[in-house]
């Protein structure tokens, strides 16, 4: 390598041209850079500046609107708030939880199996890091069009990244969604969920302090991957396909997983946690060694000195700037006393962990790093980490909002006959969108841990986290973004609904949220104004249902060329269970009960599930939201679950009643004779919010309790038979509903079995 | 009775196969895989996972590990080795059961609740059960369809060595079905399926998997 770019250096030659833009800076953030160190920055700096104070990880856009949920009233619940690499939340009996959604976009769409194996590794890293042990792991997909050439090459490899990380580490999946639209042809979304459990006094923090106290690098060596992923990737649009003709390839950005590595991290860290041999440890993800060492150093009270000779690593020609940017799966960086570390290395040793003294706290308030016994980098960690530029872009209403809103659904064409309705119900709930998930959910591990109560198909997945008092916890996570290009600031708290009423499905107590918000460029006034709207409208829907925001994350740039896709703010809500043995499941299992449904249903049509699939359309109004009746309905269902008066439970949201119903008897292949009071049609395709569909065998009971609670509840008829029949409107064989809500993934993504006899010659095997 | 259940880098389900222990009535025991040392079990689980991440063949790195030698040694000596799903891998691996799993013929990873007839209730592990019943428990893996050659499979079936068929389904494409088999005494078993996740109604299909680990107790105590 030609000369090294020092800090000395750097001061001596001012002028030298620089490759800021490149590296995805503005000229106004380098004239910054060079402010604050009052000369330019080494080539090493540069690199750490470019990657911290890209979207991704300064947040440079959404800060002034993620300030809201900051605002929000105190939540007792809350033990550690936004900032942290995950909030963590009280759920009583001395446990607590942390729970995250992180976005892997751009990765996914790029090379789809690590873009999405690296995503959940990487959220899985930052419930490590707060002291917790991961218990399980959801995952929220978007792709475009279902039958789209590009989505046969994006989604089978993105589900099996998911399923292929998150099953070696032996995290059970426990739900999430699967949804398409044209929009996401160019931009899928790969957001990944983990919740991680820990007792009050083991929450560990991201920040080092201690003069003298060692840093230590610990897990995979560092290799060329990802160098850029933050600032390439994930903070710019893809204005070219990623096929080599049209702009260099991006695939070098994208990491590569190795999730057994990672399992023996979790292990050595957990076991390192219990001896109590750090004073602060940080995962290493975006950004890399340049994103773990500024915020470490930056929460701190000192400075870190760090001597990048002793990184291990991969590949020995790697530059100093690379190894500072690299984003090198499967590594942590902690802050250990002197005493403890050789302790610190035993568990690393018995767990097959590479560990490395890489530095130490030091007094100052400097981040300093030596390469070949010179001096690369001397910053002030905090301009790195948590001072970058801060953007206050201008909005903008998107100009053909009027006009969408206007277009109303209510307009549409109506299905009047028995047989125009039955057709409509087998096209929504045989849509892509509608139709059975089975194809991805049994690519996941659902029971390894042996606490997985509940996991997809039910609307919430639920995990046990105390064998003794039988505690558990619940989690959901929707994100409809019909209804938030309708009306972000709607769509946001309608998602927000959505998740709180399906934790409250399963009997839980919803408790706090987190949220995955993925837009497109900020750069665009109209998405811009969109982003703020949806935060605006989670930040009050949040106060109404009297909620905490653990934290979040954002993603901007997802669009292709100057089409941004639709908002889509996916929103996770965390409840409590005080008995997991009283969760009410999905499904319904028996002949002979009452089938009843509680709430109010309007005629609402906006950007439905039956107005998309039928006609294509997506305009007009989404649905009202009432959150003072979504509280009283989720009161009410803990209550009927405290009781036990109803055997299952599912909630209504796209597809309507339709959906529900289906789904309701497809699980155990129960039918019911239905009648429905008015127009069939708005019974069963409306989706008005705040209702749930139950069965009980004490109709009298669930509806005593609901007059209690103040929610509406009408009887629909009764389980039993071989199909699902509204009376004098239809009679829907099971066998032909399940044939097809059955056959849609299959017939696009691949057959259900090819089991040919694979023939051995003799000898090949051995047989003892 | 004290069942041992090794934890090798990347085992997965050796904390359900602990609990599955327990529920029967047993007394689990952690054992390290490094370590040679058996801690006097009366028996042993080869639990579920990706021991080694699957590197190399499923298993095989694991099956080479010190503790294994040790089982393989005192299996000669009649005591009764239970592999799960990764465990079954190991166990072919290190030649105590005999045949090999390969890549599911479908080429995915697949988690789904499966039936299964059991064939043989006479080993240490499958007294609890009768011949022909038929069981529902998870089964879980990417690399879980089992082959061998016609003639040594002919033989297998011929000893009688075949303990669990898939029914309604073989979720892998493994030779005629065939989900677990046993060593030629009995005590040795292997399968793919997950009994450890069927032990509660609360979080399992079923608990139809309970009867392995309370077959054990009685076969320690038999012996």
């Amino acid at each position: 390598m030609s000369q090294i770019d020092t800090v000395e250096l750097a001061a001596k030659s001012p002028d030298d041209e620089q490759p800021w833009a490149e590296l995805g800076l503005k000229a106004d953030e380098y004239a910054r850079i060079k402010d604050i160190l009052g000369r330019r920055p080494t080539t090493a700096e540069l690199a750490m500046y470019s990657v911290m104070w890209s979207e991704h990880c300064s947040y440079k856009s959404s800060k002034v609107h993620l300030r809201q949920f900051g605002d929000l009233p105190p939540s007792d619940a809350l033990l550690v708030g936004i900032g942290e690499n995950a909030g963590v939340v009280d759920v009583g009996d001395g446990y607590a939880v942390t729970f995250k959604v992180e976005s892997h976009n751009h990765p996914s769409y790029v090379e789809p199996y690590q873009g999405a194996a690296t995503g959940v590794g990487g959220i899985v890293r930052d419930i490590l890091t707060m002291g917790a042990r991961p218990v399980a792991v959801m995952d929220s997909l978007r792709f475009g069009r279902a039958d789209a050439p590009d989505t046969a090459r994006v989604l089978p490899g993105v589900v099996a990244g998911v399923g292929g990380y998150g099953n070696c580490l032996g995290l059970p999946n426990i739900g999430g969604e699967l949804l398409f639209d044209d929009c996401y042809a160019g931009n899928p979304l790969v957001n990944a969920l983990c919740v991680g459990v820990m007792k009050h006094e083991d929450v560990r923090l991201a920040k080092a302090e201690g003069v003298g106290n060692k840093v230590i690098l610990f897990g995979a060596r560092t290799g060329g991957d990802g160098i850029g992923g933050v600032s390439v990737l994930a903070s710019e649009t893809f204005d070219t396909q990623d096929d080599g003709t049209g702009g260099p390839a991006k695939r070098p950005s994208v990491q590569v997983g190795d999730p057994f590595t990672e399992k023996l991290l979790i292990e050595a860290c957990l076991e390192i946690f219990a001896q109590d041999l750090v004073t602060g440890i940080q995962d290493l993800g975006g950004a890399g060694l340049s994103c773990a060492t500024s915020e470490l150093a930056s929460a701190g009270t000192g400075g870190m000195h760090v001597d990048l000779d002793t990184v291990p690593l991969r590949d020995s020609t790697l530059t100093p700037a690379e190894i500072l940017m690299s984003e090198s799966q499967e590594r942590m960086c902690a802050i250990v006393e002197p005493a403890k570390v050789e302790q610190f290395l035993a568990v690393c040793r018995k767990w097959d962990v590479l560990a490395t003294v890489i530095g130490e706290v030091t007094d100052g308030d400097r981040l300093t790093v030596d390469w070949h016994g010179e001096r690369i980098v001397d910053v002030p960690p905090r301009t790195v980490a948590h001072e970058g530029p801060v953007y206050e872009r201008p909005m903008a209403r998107p100009a053909d909002l009027d006009a969408l809103q206007a277009d109303d659904a209510a307009k549409l064409p109506r299905p009047t006959t028995g047989a125009e309705l039955q057709a409509h119900w087998l096209a929504v709930v045989s849509s892509p969108d509608g139709a059975d998930k089975t194809w991805v959910t049994e690519q996941y591990d659902r029971y390894v841990r042996g606490n997985t109560v509940l996991a997809q198909p039910e609307d919430a997945g639920v995990v046990r986290i105390d064998e003794e008092s039988h505690r558990g916890i619940a989690l959901a996570l929707d994100g409809n973004a019909r209804y938030a290009r309708l009306d972000p600031y709607a769509g946001a708290q309608l998602n927000l609904a959505e998740a709180y009423r399906n934790v409250a499905v399963s009997g839980a107590k919803p408790l706090a949220v987190t949220n995955c918000l993925n837009f497109g460029s900020p750069e665009e006034p109209e998405v811009m104004w969109q982003f703020a709207e949806a935060v605006r409208g989670l930040a009050d829907g949040c106060r109404a249902l009297g909620l905490p925001v653990t934290g979040g994350n954002v993603s901007l740039y997802n669009q292709t060329g100057d089409v941004p896709i639709n908002p889509t703010p996916v929103i996770g809500v965390l409840g409590v269970h005080e008995d997991v043995r009283l969760r009410v499941p999905g499904g319904w299992r028996s002949a002979g009960e009452t089938v009843l449904l509680l709430g109010e249903t309007r005629p609402e049509f906006g950007g439905s599930a039956w107005a998309s699939v039928v006609h294509g359309h997506l305009g007009g109004r989404p649905p009202a939201l009432d959150l003072a009746a979504e509280r009283k309905l989720a009161d009410l269902l803990a209550a009927l679950g405290e009781q036990r008066l109803i055997s299952s439970a599912h909630d209504l949201s796209d597809g309507g009643l339709a959906q529900a119903l289906t789904e309701s008897a497809l699980r155990y292949g129960v039918g019911a004779s239905l009648h429905l009071a008015g127009d069939a049609f708005t019974a069963l395709f409306s989706e008005s919010t705040g209702r749930v569909v139950v069965t009980t065998n004490d109709p009298g009971g669930v509806k005593t309790t609901a007059q209690w609670a103040g929610v509406p509840v009408t009887e629909l008829g009764t389980t039993g038979g071989e199909a699902l029949s509204v009376a004098d409107v239809l009679d829907l064989p099971l066998a032909e509903l399940r044939a097809a809500w059955t056959a849609t993934l299959p017939a696009l993504f691949g057959g259900p079995e090819h089991s040919t006899p694979l023939t051995v010659p003799a000898g090949t095997v051995p047989t003892s | 009775m004290r069942i041992g259940v090794i934890t090798f880098p990347g085992s997965l389900d050796d904390v359900d196969a602990a609990r599955a222990v327990r529920l029967a009535g047993g007394e689990p025991v952690a054992l390290w895989h490094g370590d040679h040392d058996l801690k006097d079990v009366d028996a042993v689980v080869l639990p579920g996972g990706f021991s080694y991440g699957d590197y190399l063949r499923a298993g095989s790195i694991a099956a080479r590990s010190p503790l294994m030698q040790d089982v393989v040694a005192a299996a000669g000596n009649g005591l009764p080795v239970l592999g799960i799903c990764n465990g079954f891998q190991v166990l072919c691996e290190a030649g105590l059961l005999p045949g090999a799993l390969t890549r599911n013929s479908h080429l995915h990873f697949r988690n789904r609740d499966q039936v299964l007839v059991v064939e043989r209730a006479d080993t240490a592990w499958t007294s609890d059960y009768a011949t022909g019943q038929r069981i529902v428990i998870p089964v879980k893996n990417g690399e879980g369809r089992y082959v061998g050659s016609d003639a040594d499979l002919d033989r297998l079936e011929g000893d009688g060595r075949v303990v669990f068929r898939y029914a309604d389904g073989n979720p892998n494409g493994s030779s005629r079905d065939i989900a677990g088999v046993a060593s030629e005494n009995g005590r040795v078993v292997g399968l793919m399926p997950h009994p450890e996740h069927a032990i509660e109604d609360l979080t399992g299909p079923s608990t139809d998997g309970l009867g392995f680990f309370t077959s054990v107790l009685k076969a320690v105590v038999n012996a």
